[in-house]
């Protein structure tokens, strides 16, 4: 059992990073906006069928892929919010949920009409397979690879947001939207451009989550975005950081709970979330 | 409004029609009555008291095993083990209401759902007693009231009709009583309601009670006409179907759930058949479009549209 625990915990890091990428786009549009967007997930499926496209049909490399992906998400993201989103920041939370939850019932549809309900893969590079010794342990060069890109976007992310003028303006607006106004910071830009990030991030992790997951066309209203929910809302709205614990702690509860107790499900991961949400609603790192 | 309750009449009149013309699609109609019965339930809340929730299917999947439970295990008289369901949804509702009118926005979704997706995989883990995925099966309700269940659905229209036309009568006095009418307060204002002597929380919970119990008569329902229970009854499919019903006929407004519950089991039986993947765009464009251009779904477009000079 204890043998298993690295593994486990490694396996789990790895995923939370894989989480923390298909959420962290969410968590600040929703802090910013206050704009509940269920339709997040089809971002992700955009990306991935980008790669899978890409990759399969046009023989691309993988990794050549991945910005691609980002790029397709971040578009399909500023397509919406240009046209449909931005409608609705001020109507009611019930009204955004149901336009989201249309937009991800068309995508799915779409996504079908495409590419068939059938699961679609790709094969990363043989040097992305396999498994590598270290210190006596076997880990997988595919997870290995997660945990690194997770690690390099989080400090890209947390550089661009807290040590550029772009990163305050955004800071700003999440902070205080009207003050941030008031000081004559383009807040729609800002948002925008922050949309078309998260957008993009979330592409970037449908890609790279084909090899995990998997891709579907029910994607967009799958349990991975229960899974994105659950990591804004305990993360906490706009918190990068909250974000990120809320996802590798997830990670690692989810494979940790499939590994040793596989006949409680999902089971344990709504209880905990239910318990955190009734102690703090706000999420473990949420101001307002 | 003398003219409304004429409409009304007209209406409730309609809903005998399938005996005569459609008498094929007695049990698609059977459906529509338990799912229009699901519809004015969530209004209840949602429309009336304005508790948004994504885990609805929560309240309707306890009725429906609850029903299936006795049945199999018990006795197969539905009009008790109607009861029984419905109660059951009730205290299950009334232990959640505590929690859910405390919250608002994102928490109160995500709490609803978490306790949907709970209740779900609960009834997923516990095969021994729900059946797990392969649903709960081997028993058969025989009839009610000595008229048979048969393939037909005449008996299973009756029932459900009868059902929903008697919930509904309730639901109209509730709306209509000083009670509902705080209950709208509460929906604008939730907290100068205390003020003029409507206690919020207390309000909020006792209608989110009387929606579980609601819920948990038509899943008791469905388990009845349909004699199995499979674990869609708990999923959140069925909680987001139930909410697109709802906003297509127009929350708030009684009849909105029905109408909404009639055009989406039609359009669905019609439709999906030719092409079951592709029918979610369809419901899709449409919740986009009703939010978007008619808020308050069909029925406030048509009332509109009726009255254009007020």
């Amino acid at each position: 059992m204890l043998s298993s625990l690295a593994g486990v915990l490694f396996d789990g890091f790895a995923y939370g990073m894989l989480l923390f990428l298909l959420s962290v786009g969410l968590s600040v549009t929703l802090g910013m906006m206050n704009f509940v967007n269920l339709a997040h997930c089809t971002f992700a499926a955009v990306g991935g069928y980008c790669t899978v496209s890409l990759v399969n049909r046009l023989g691309w490399p993988f990794l050549a892929a991945l910005p691609m992906a980002f790029l397709a998400g971040a578009l399909a993201s500023v397509v919406l919010e240009r046209i449909l989103f931005r409608r609705l920041y001020r109507a009611s939370d019930l009204d955004q949920c149901l336009v989201t939850i249309g937009i991800a019932f068309m995508s799915i549809a779409t996504f079908a009409w495409f590419y068939t309900t059938e699961p679609q893969s790709t094969r990363p590079p043989a040097y992305l397979l396999g498994s590598i010794e270290l210190m006596g342990r076997s880990f997988g060069v595919y997870r290995l690879f997660l945990a690194a890109m997770g690690l390099a976007i989080t400090a890209l992310l947390v550089y661009s947001l807290e040590y550029t003028r772009f990163g305050a303006r955004v800071r700003a607006a999440v902070d205080n939207q009207r003050m941030a106004r008031g000081l004559g910071i383009d807040v729609d830009r800002a948002f925008l451009f922050t949309f078309a990030l998260g957008g993009g991030l979330a592409g970037l992790g449908g890609a790279l989550a084909i090899e995990v997951i998997g891709l579907e066309s029910t994607l967009p209203l799958s349990v991975i975005l229960v899974y994105v929910l659950i990591v804004v809302a305990v993360g906490g709205l706009g918190s990068i950081r909250g974000s990120l614990v809320a996802a590798i702690v997830l990670g690692i509860t989810d494979t940790a709970g499939k590994y040793y107790f596989p006949w409680l499900g999902a089971f344990l991961i709504y209880l905990v979330m239910v318990a955190l949400l009734m102690w703090r609603p706000l999420g473990l790192f949420g101001k307002r | 409004m003398a003219n409304a309750k004429r409409l009304e009449v007209v209406f409730w009149l309609g809903t005998l029609l399938p005996f005569v013309l459609t008498p094929n699609y007695l049990s698609l109609a059977s459906q529509i009555a338990i799912t229009a019965l699901f519809a004015l339930s969530l209004d209840l809340i949602l429309g009336y008291a304005g508790i948004v929730s994504l885990g609805h299917a929560a309240f309707f999947g306890v009725g429906a095993y609850a029903a299936g439970l006795i049945a199999k295990h018990y006795w197969t008289e539905p009009l008790s083990g109607l009861l029984i369901a419905g109660i059951l949804a009730g205290l299950l509702g009334y232990a959640l209401s505590h929690i859910v009118v405390r919250f608002r926005h994102l928490a109160l979704i995500m709490l609803t759902m978490g306790f949907g997706l709970l209740l779900a995989e609960a009834a997923n883990s516990a095969h021994d007693l729900t059946g797990g995925a392969d649903g709960l099966q081997g028993f058969r309700v025989p009839g009610l009231l000595g008229f048979k269940f048969d393939m037909f659905g005449k008996t299973a229209y009756a029932y459900s009709l009868g059902l929903l036309f008697l919930c509904f009568l309730i639901c109209r006095r509730i709306i209509h009583s000083p009670f509902g009418l705080a209950l709208k307060g509460i929906r604008e204002n939730a907290i100068r309601m205390p003020a003029i002597g409507a206690p919020s929380l207390s309000h909020l919970r006792k209608a989110y009670t009387m929606a579980a119990v609601m819920a948990g008569l038509a899943g008791a329902a469905l388990t009845h006409t349909t004699s199995t229970v499979s674990l869609d009854v708990l999923s959140f499919g069925r909680s987001a179907d139930v909410l697109v019903i709802l906003i297509l006929g127009g929350a708030g407004r009684l009849y909105g759930g029905l109408i909404g519950a009639i055009i989406y089991m039609v359009a669905r039986d019609q439709f999906s058949g030719v092409n079951p993947q592709y029918w979610y765009f369809w419901i899709g464009l449409l919740l986009v479009a009703v939010v978007m251009f008619l808020p308050n779904g069909i029925l406030g477009g048509l009332s509109r549209f009726l009255k254009p000079k007020n």
